[in-house]
């Protein structure tokens, strides 16, 4: 957050601290109370009762599921951006708005639209459906559709970072590295991808924050079976269901410290990024 | 290592950026590619680094297809406008890149690679500054690691693109006798592109002139300076002075005196224009002068030399270089006379050399 | 009288054949689908993007815009049309309009506070701000619901004035205001950074109070900056499924939001009826995404940015 431009105004005066009391409580309200209610709910019967949810062995599923799918999906995206950008960012052709009008259309989806495109091709009554059911392979309601709803809700993320700075960037420095003979592969390593690595860092971070807290998309895809297709977001609503608040609001409180955490790495990220890039 | 630029053409969009440019470099000199934006002196040189590839015309490196090898197989050194220094790495790991690429077979040892880096610092004078990062460097700095970097390749070439543009006039002229006194020491061939003239005069061995993607005049720069090919030339490599005049036998006559026309070779007779240098220009302010009439106007200048402004009858109004020592005989709204040692005729406005057209007369056409 | 034609003298190494009017010009080069590059590597990163997109995105969507057309067109307006489906396409999209109304007030409000004002704590704020991204929907949800229901802090005290916000349609107006948030004031945020002081000081040398400077000067140049802001929230808010299913009361025709007509159409294997209502929301997000550029058109002509 850059200081503002204008002389430092302390806070003085009845309309700024009008002002100041309004932005702030609203903030209180809209944003802290909900984050304090899961820290509340969660230790309201106290440490011990909050610790004996994770030793429940349909948590620990969920939460070795939902780290499997943000392993498999992350870097999945993250070659991805780091070929898009490449492609769009460091050459001219023709169609590349539209690659990238494609690439951010899953920004404008529903979640649950994002699973619902998966059972549509490969559900019992989709299009692949009939085939996969032939060959034994299951999909949908299994952990491969979970994998393919995170994917598609968080592709945009990474690519959307890189993009812009690739371009910025240019192509100068890859074009010397080649005429002092280096190679593809070698251009990129060692010349382009130092010069984006806080930006990837970045998207990785806000990637794998929403792969991990990804709800509507996997909620569609998952079958909810208990211990085999629930992430940690989807056991969160399986216990709310089932009237288990304090265990409910325990599992919200890890994904929530997950969020803090990715904010914090964030944060420090942005701090360091235009000092290490410029 | 003999490189045969032969018939390069290259198109971009309507316009020819080289329209067929012929050329033989020699080896170890150094060549200026001079030219004003547009003449397709930074194309040329990108042809050759094989960032862009022309429409049609050859290039031949000892013998060999210099076209059909990529960007990287070309072995030559590239230094950059705004050098392209490889941002996150020191200055020293720059230099290294080149040799740390190479195929394993063909790369030297960490040991050999380290000592090179140390001999190029030296070379380009920055001993010391090996482990710094170029956002640490000046820009004189950077330019000379950009240099460093380009040769540590050991290049058959070192092509360089405007590099002195970015930098302030000390640290330019500076750096300048430092790339001659580099090329001196490594005896690489030297291929730079200019639009200063200064710079190519004073750097090169033979300096090769463009204009809308032909070649004006390939020479030595005394050679351009004494024999220029075209009103192009003469008027591009220095301050030019117009004045009316009247050309009969290859003479240019004023009013008072009349001086050789040196280019073109063979001009028309009749009316035209004529274009001389300052240093060219004499004032003569003693009684029985002879020479076009004229009042000085303005004296500036500091040093051994004065620019003497003088205002002729018509209105028009010509400068001249005079000595120091010379031009202390003169003062604002003296009466002086002026004469020219040599002239070249202008072109005219529609590109005609030699005379103007009169009705019904075919148009001439001079090579 | 000859007039010979200018191109032809202007190269003199050219001996002139041509007749009056006749230009020696260049055909204009057709452009290459790609321009040239010495770098390496297109060819594989085009390659990969593209299958990896086309699989991932293309497909999928192509799925769904093939879908609803099962039973014919006559299937698909049946499928949309149903009383439940338009109460529930008018819910999320009615309640995200309002959420992104109040929010653009208020998440101009907090980003100016954030901006211009130094107070202990600011930094957590701002950070704070962000945490809608971060926070998994069914986290916000849950807390969401707990805080608004009966029992909560704020539903319970809310129920001693007669006012009931869980399961109720205010409920999902209410979750979405936490939703949309961010997206406004990380629109807006740069912008006011940005501003010219020196626009303000201009207003004030003018003899414009605060208000007026604020309302006529500041304003305008925040305008782009709301209106993408807005339609952020505004399309994320409708399509929200975690951080509102707990809060809503998922009555059919009251308090039932699009996804979970959705999710429902698809639990009984209409998977044409799903497909529809899907499509349905995709068509009204991009209407509203054409409006919006609408809108900035007309505000970039106007201001001329």
């Amino acid at each position: 957050m850059s200081a503002s431009n204008l002389p430092d105004r302390r806070v003085g005066g009845l309309v700024p601290a009008l002002l100041l009391v309004l932005a702030l409580g609203w903030l209180a309200l809209v944003i802290g109370a909900p984050l304090a209610t899961v820290l509340a709910e969660a230790f309201s019967k106290g440490m011990g009762t909050f610790l004996a949810t994770f030793h429940e062995p349909d948590a620990l599923a969920a939460i070795r599921l939902t780290l499997l799918v943000a392993a498999v999906a992350v870097p999945l995206n993250a070659a991805f951006g780091l070929a898009a950008a490449w492609s769009i960012a460091k050459f001219e052709f023709r169609g590349r708005s539209l690659l990238l009008t494609l690439i951010d259309l899953p920004l404008s989806l529903s979640p649950v639209v994002s699973g619902l495109v998966w059972v549509l091709l490969f559900g019992a009554r989709g299009w692949f459906g009939p085939w996969l059911e032939g060959a034994g392979i299951r999909v949908i309601f299994a952990v491969p559709g979970i994998v393919l709803g995170t994917i598609l809700v968080t592709v945009p993320l990474i690519a959307r970072e890189l993009i812009p700075l690739m371009a910025e960037q240019g192509t100068d420095e890859e074009l010397a590295a080649t005429t002092l003979g280096a190679g593809g592969w070698t251009v990129f390593r060692r010349v382009t991808l130092p010069n984006v690595r806080w930006a990837l860092l970045h998207g990785v971070l806000l990637c794998n924050a929403r792969a991990m807290g990804e709800f509507g998309a996997v909620s569609v895809v998952s079958g909810h079976i208990r211990g085999l297709t629930d992430t940690l977001p989807l056991h969160v609503e399986a216990l709310y269901n089932d009237y288990d608040f304090v265990g409910a609001f325990a599992a919200a409180t890890l994904l929530a410290g997950l969020a803090v955490v990715t904010l914090v790495a964030k944060t420090v990220l942005e701090r360091a990024m235009p000092m290490a890039i410029r | 290592m003999t490189l045969t630029i032969d018939g390069v053409y290259k198109q971009f969009g309507r316009f020819p950026a080289l329209a067929g440019v012929t050329l033989e470099v020699r080896d170890g000199e150094f060549l200026a590619l001079l030219g004003p934006s547009g003449s397709g002196k930074t194309t040329l040189l990108r042809v050759l680094a094989g960032l862009d590839k022309p429409d049609h015309g050859c290039v031949w490196l000892d013998g060999v297809d210099f076209l059909a090898l990529s960007a990287r197989e070309r072995r030559i050194g590239l230094v950059f406008q705004h050098y392209a220094l490889f941002r996150h790495m020191t200055a020293a790991r720059n230099i290294a890149f080149g040799l740390e690429v190479r195929p394993r077979a063909l790369r030297p040892s960490r040991a050999q690679i380290a000592a090179r880096v140390e001999e190029l610092l030296s070379l380009a004078q920055i001993e010391g500054l090996g482990g710094r990062y170029p956002a640490q460097l000046s820009g004189g700095q950077r330019q000379r690691v950009a240099v460093a970097r380009a040769l540590a390749v050991e290049p058959r070439l070192l092509l360089l693109d405007e590099p002195f543009g970015a930098l302030d006039s000390k640290v330019r002229k500076e750096l300048r006798g430092e790339l001659r006194r580099i090329h001196d020491a490594t005896g690489v061939t030297t291929i730079l592109v200019t639009h200063d003239q200064e710079e190519a005069m004073a750097l090169a061995d033979r300096v090769v002139l463009m204009n809308h993607g032909r070649i004006e005049q390939i020479g030595a720069p005394a050679e351009l300076d004494a024999a220029p090919a075209s009103p192009f030339v003469f008027t591009f490599l220095g301050e030019t002075n117009r004045l009316a005049c009247e050309v009969a036998a290859g003479v240019a006559r004023f009013e008072g005196f009349a001086a050789p026309v040196i280019c073109p070779v063979q001009p028309a007779d009749g009316p035209a224009v004529a274009l001389f240098r300052p240093e060219d220009t004499r004032l003569d302010a003693g009684p029985r002068a002879e020479g076009l009439p004229a009042r000085v106007a303005d004296i500036r200048g500091r040093g051994p030399v004065r620019s003497i402004t003088c205002q002729v009858l018509s209105g028009q109004r010509l400068v001249a270089e005079i000595a120091e020592a010379a031009a202390e005989r003169f003062e604002i709204g003296q009466r002086v006379h002026v004469t020219v040692r040599r002239v070249v005729l202008d072109a005219g406005e529609s590109g005609r050399r030699g005379a103007l057209v009169e009705p019904a007369s075919p148009v001439r056409l001079t090579a | 009288m000859a007039a010979p034609s200018t191109a032809s003298i202007s190269r003199p190494d050219v001996v002139a054949l041509a007749a009056p009017g006749v230009s020696i010009g260049l055909a204009p080069r057709r452009r290459p689908w790609r321009e040239p590059s010495a770098l390496p590597g297109f060819a594989g990163a085009l390659g990969f993007t593209l299958l990896y997109a086309g699989l991932i995105i293309l497909l999928p969507l192509a799925a769904l815009a093939a879908r609803p057309w099962e039973h014919g067109p006559l299937g698909v307006v049946d499928a949309i049309l149903k009383p439940r489906t338009l109460a529930a396409l008018r819910l999320s999209f009615g309640a995200a309009l309002l959420a992104a109304v109040v929010n653009v007030g208020m998440g101009l409000l907090i980003a100016w506070v954030l901006g211009r004002y130094r107070f202990p704590g600011r930094r957590v704020a701002d950070a704070l701000v962000d945490l809608p991204f971060a926070l998994p929907t069914a986290v916000a949800g849950i807390a969401l619901a707990t805080l608004y229901g009966p029992s909560g802090w704020i539903g319970a005290g809310l129920a001693r004035l007669g006012v009931k916000v869980a399961y109720t349609p205010t409920g999902v107006f209410v979750a979405l205001l936490a939703v949309g948030l961010p997206f406004v004031v990380r629109a807006v945020q740069p912008v006011l950074d940005d501003l010219d002081a020196s626009l303000e000081e201009a207003a004030q040398t003018l003899g414009a109070g605060p208000v007026q400077a604020f309302f006529r000067v500041i304003l305008p140049a925040l305008a782009p900056a709301l209106v993408t802001g807005f339609a952020l929230a505004f399309a994320r808010g409708a399509g929200e499924y975690g951080s509102v299913i707990f809060i809503a009361g998922n009555m059919p025709g009251v308090s039932e939001i699009a996804p979970l007509v959705i999710v429902t159409r698809l639990e009984q294997y209409d998977y044409a009826g799903a497909a529809s209502v899907g499509l349905a929301m995709l068509g009204l997000s991009l209407l509203a995404l054409v409006a919006v550029n609408a809108v900035q058109v007309a505000l970039s002509r106007r201001g001329g940015r």
